[in-house]
């Protein structure tokens, strides 16, 4: 079926999440998401800065890094200035929905509809001492990293 | 590219199945496409999705995405996949006449 690819399908993925800026958390999103486009299982696992993409109080608030971020073409001094970060962030999410590429609340809750399932990872939870109240309803558990790979069985597992 | 017959029409059809010319689309042969992808019955809810999709692609020349059948079309997310399983815009455009989607959401 596929023109330049293997005839082998991908029937599963497991997709990990692990920064919290904009850039960091969207391309597992899009990459989930595509997935069940295409019919084939996806997990999400959302670890350190990543759990901020199903945090109540922090999934509408990710911001693109306008600091250390040698393709953002700004000089660091520029990027830390204040307001910059909220700036850079409203130009990239007006391009995004253009091409319907949603917020992060939205993108979440229409992975979920999908079929995808989405879980937090237990040592970020520990560590920064939450609970499951603290994420939104989207979210299956909070598992550890065996759990994870009892999850991820037969599947692909993709770091972002 | 091939052309068969479907529904008692003459159309072409790329490799993957999909209608080359959108105006060659008839009712009926989104009944035989739907077919061939094991959807057996379109109920009302699949002429929801697939006249949106047609009304949605004449009007701005471009097959909707998974969200715009969500926000402007009204049908959620989860019904638009037990509708078309595994594939919903994909299956979608195919039974509704349209190329293959080519956007990644």
């Amino acid at each position: 079926m596929s023109e330049n690819g293997s005839t082998e399908k991908i029937k599963k993925v497991s997709i990990i999440i692990s920064k919290g800026s904009l850039e960091g958390v969207y391309p597992g999103l899009i990459m989930a998401n595509g997935a069940r486009m295409e019919g084939i299982e996806a997990n999400i696992f959302f670890t350190f800065f990543g759990m901020e993409a199903i945090m109540k109080k922090r999934m509408a608030k990710i911001k693109v890094a306008t600091v250390g971020n040698p393709a953002m073409h700004m000089p660091s001094l520029v990027g830390m200035l204040p307001g910059m970060s909220a700036f850079a962030t409203k130009m990239m999410s007006k391009e995004m929905d253009k091409l319907d590429i949603p917020p992060v609340p939205e993108f979440v809750e229409m992975i979920h509809d999908a079929g995808a399932k989405l879980w937090a990872c237990r040592a970020t939870v520990d560590m920064f001492h939450l609970t499951i109240d603290d994420f939104c309803e989207q979210v299956e558990d909070v598992i550890n990293v065996g759990k994870f790979y009892e999850i991820s069985g037969g599947g692909e597992i993709i770091f972002t | 590219m091939a052309t068969e017959t479907i529904a008692g029409v003459s159309v072409e059809r790329n490799e993957e199945g999909f209608l080359v010319n959108p105006d060659d689309w008839t009712e009926e042969i989104a009944k035989e496409i739907a077919k061939e992808l094991d959807i057996n019955e379109l109920t009302d809810l699949h002429w929801k999705v697939i006249n949106f999709m047609r009304e949605s692609f004449a009007e701005k020349g471009q097959i909707p995405t998974i969200r715009g059948i969500k926000n402007s079309g009204g049908v959620p997310t989860k019904d638009l996949y037990s509708l078309f399983p595994n594939g919903p815009a994909k299956k979608a455009a195919m039974i509704a006449g349209l190329g293959k989607p080519q956007g990644c959401i």
